[in-house]
C-alpha cells in the first residue's frame, strides 16, 4: 500500500468499509467489512496523525462501543472504557434532569479534538450526551458540563433515540484557533456554544425556524448537521430540519436562512452540509423532499447535489452523471464529505440504498464508485500517512 | 459452574462457547467473567447495572434479569442474544 493513501471511510448498518483511491482518484478499491454485523454510525481517521482510526459500533444486542486501529484496519482494539453515563435514577419522560441514570444506546458522532491536543476525541451519543477521550479513543469520560449540566433536561426535548433519527448529539466542532471554543448540536434541541471547553453552554439558535410552535425562541430547534467552515472559523453553516442556514459568527448571533434561495420545487430540507477546503462561500448540500409526508428522498426521484459559491445567495444544481429518474436517494448527515483538493475538490456521498458516489471536479460530474453496500450512515474522507 | 455464551460474545471469550466461572449470584459470576475476559460484562450489563434489553440470561434453565439471583454450584448459566431485525 502506498505511503500516503487517500481513502473514504464508510460506516454502514452492517459494518465499516474502506474505499482506497487509485491514482488521480480515478479508481477505488474496497476493503472490509470491519466489525461486520455491527451498526457503524461513524468511522474516522485522526487527521492529526493520519494513523489512528476510530469506529463507533453498536451491536444489536451488545450495546455501544468504540474500536480503534492504528494499522489501516488490519487489527482492532476495543475501548477499555467505552462511553458510559453516570449512576443515577432514570426519571419519567420529560422529567429527566440529566444523563445520570440513563444508558448510552449509540455512539453516533465521532469528532477529533483540537490540532494542539493530540489524542483528544469527542463522541456524541444517544440519548443526547457527549464524551471526551484523551488517549486516542481507548477510554472515554463524560463532558459533565453537558451531560450533567443544569440545562440538559430543558434543552433535550426527547425523541425516540433510535439513530440515525431521534434526539442525538452530533456536530461537535472545535474552533481551530481556540480549543476551548466549541459547538455542538442536538437533534430536537438546537445548536449550543461553549467558550470553556464544554464546562458551560449557551444556545445559538436565533433566526432558525422551529418544528413546533411556542416554547422558547432559544432552543428546541432541530439541526441535522452544523459545520465550522474549514476555510473560515467565523463562518458557520447548518442544515436544519427547517431549512439551510448560514451565520457570520464574528458579526452576529443570528442565523440567516440562505436556503430560501434554492429553487422552490427543490426546497432546502436535508441532512448534510459540506464546506470547500479553502473558500468559505462554497458549500455543498443534498436537498431532499420535505413536503407533506416528509419522504426525505431526492425530489421527484432525481438526485442532485446543490452548490453555492457565494455563501448561499445563489445555488447551482449538480446532477451530471447521477440518475435522471428513479433515484430515490436519502443521504444522511455524516454521509457526505469533501477532500482537500483546492482546485478540483473531490465531493462524495453515500446513500441509504448502499451506493457511494464521487465527483473529482467539485460536484460538476459524478461517478458511482461502490454499490450494494448496506445502508450507508457515514462517508468520511481520510488521508493515511 | 459452566457458563454458555451466545456467538456474539465469542470475541470476548476467545471463541469459546462455554467457559468456567465462580460466584454465588449471577452478578458475581458475571464479575468473575469480567476478570478473565475484560470488556465482557459491559456487553451483558449496562452502566446502570441492568441486563441489556436484547440479552437473555438463564440460570439453571430459569430466565432472569436479576443480578442478585442465587446461583448453585451445579447449575449452568446461559447468556444468549435475542435474534431480531434484518
Amino acid at each position: 500500500m502506498p505511503k500516503k493513501q487517500a481513502s473514504l471511510l464508510i460506516g454502514t448498518i452492517k459494518g465499516g468499509f474502506v474505499l482506497d483511491a487509485g491514482p488521480g482518484r480515478r479508481s477505488w478499491k474496497i476493503r472490509g467489512p470491519f466489525q461486520f454485523g455491527q451498526v457503524v454510525n461513524d468511522f474516522r481517521l485522526d487527521p492529526r496523525d493520519g494513523r489512528t482510526l476510530l469506529l463507533s459500533a453498536t451491536g444489536g444486542h451488545l450495546g455501544p462501543t468504540i474500536y480503534r486501529s492504528t494499522n489501516r484496519g488490519r487489527t482492532w482494539t476495543e475501548a477499555k472504557r467505552p462511553p458510559k453515563y453516570g449512576k443515577g435514577r432514570k426519571a419519567a419522560r420529560g422529567e429527566q434532569k440529566d444523563t445520570r441514570g440513563l444508558a448510552v444506546e449509540s455512539c453516533f458522532w465521532l469528532g477529533p479534538g483540537h490540532v494542539d491536543e493530540p489524542g483528544v476525541w469527542y463522541v456524541g451519543t444517544a440519548p443526547s450526551g457527549m464524551f471526551r477521550s484523551t488517549d486516542g479513543g481507548l477510554s472515554w469520560r463524560p463532558v459533565k458540563g453537558w451531560n450533567e449540566g443544569k440545562s440538559w433536561g430543558k434543552w433535550n426535548l426527547g425523541g425516540n433515540n433510535v439513530t440515525p433519527g431521534g434526539a442525538i448529539q452530533h456536530s461537535i466542532e472545535i474552533d481551530p484557533r481556540d480549543r476551548k471554543h466549541m459547538y455542538t448540536s442536538l437533534s430536537v434541541g438546537g445548536t449550543f456554544e461553549s467558550f470553556d471547553q464544554g464546562k458551560s453552554w449557551a444556545p445559538l439558535n436565533r433566526g432558525v425556524a422551529k418544528i413546533f410552535p411556542g416554547g422558547s425562541p432559544d432552543y428546541g430547534h432541530d439541526p441535522h448537521c452544523m459545520i465550522i467552515h474549514p476555510a473560515d472559523p467565523d463562518v458557520l453553516y447548518q442544515q436544519n430540519h427547517c431549512g439551510f442556514y448560514r451565520m457570520q459568527r464574528d458579526a452576529t448571533e443570528e442565523w440567516a436562512r440562505v436556503g430560501r434561495k434554492m429553487p422552490k420545487k427543490i426546497g432546502d430540507i436535508g441532512f448534510p452540509v459540506v464546506g470547500h477546503p479553502t473558500d468559505a462561500d462554497t458549500v455543498w448540500t443534498f436537498p431532499m423532499d420535505g413536503t407533506q409526508k416528509w419522504p426525505r428522498t431526492s425530489v421527484d426521484g432525481k438526485p442532485a447535489v446543490y452548490k453555492t459559491e457565494n455563501g448561499g445567495r445563489s445555488w447551482q444544481r449538480k446532477d451530471k452523471g447521477l440518475p435522471r429518474k428513479n433515484g430515490w436517494y436519502t443521504v444522511l448527515r455524516q454521509a457526505m464529505c469533501a477532500d482537500d483538493d483546492q482546485r478540483r475538490t473531490g465531493v462524495y456521498f453515500g446513500t441509504t440504498g448502499g451506493d457511494v458516489w464521487a465527483s473529482r471536479d467539485g460536484a460538476d460530474s459524478w461517478n458511482r464508485i461502490a454499490e450494494g453496500l448496506p445502508r450507508v450512515f457515514s462517508v468520511r474522507h481520510a488521508v493515511f500517512r | 459452574m459452566i457458563v454458555h455464551v451466545g456467538s456474539v460474545l465469542y470475541s470476548y471469550t476467545g471463541d469459546r462457547p462455554s467457559v468456567e466461572a465462580k460466584g454465588t449470584t449471577l452478578g458475581a459470576v458475571i464479575d468473575d467473567l469480567e476478570r478473565r475476559f475484560p470488556g465482557l460484562r459491559f456487553r451483558i450489563v449496562d452502566e446502570q447495572d441492568q441486563v441489556r434489553q436484547h440479552m437473555n440470561v438463564f440460570v439453571g434453565g430459569r430466565p432472569t434479569r436479576d443480578l442478585k439471583a442465587r446461583v448453585k454450584a451445579d447449575e449452568e448459566i446461559h447468556i444468549l442474544q435475542a435474534l431480531s431485525g434484518g
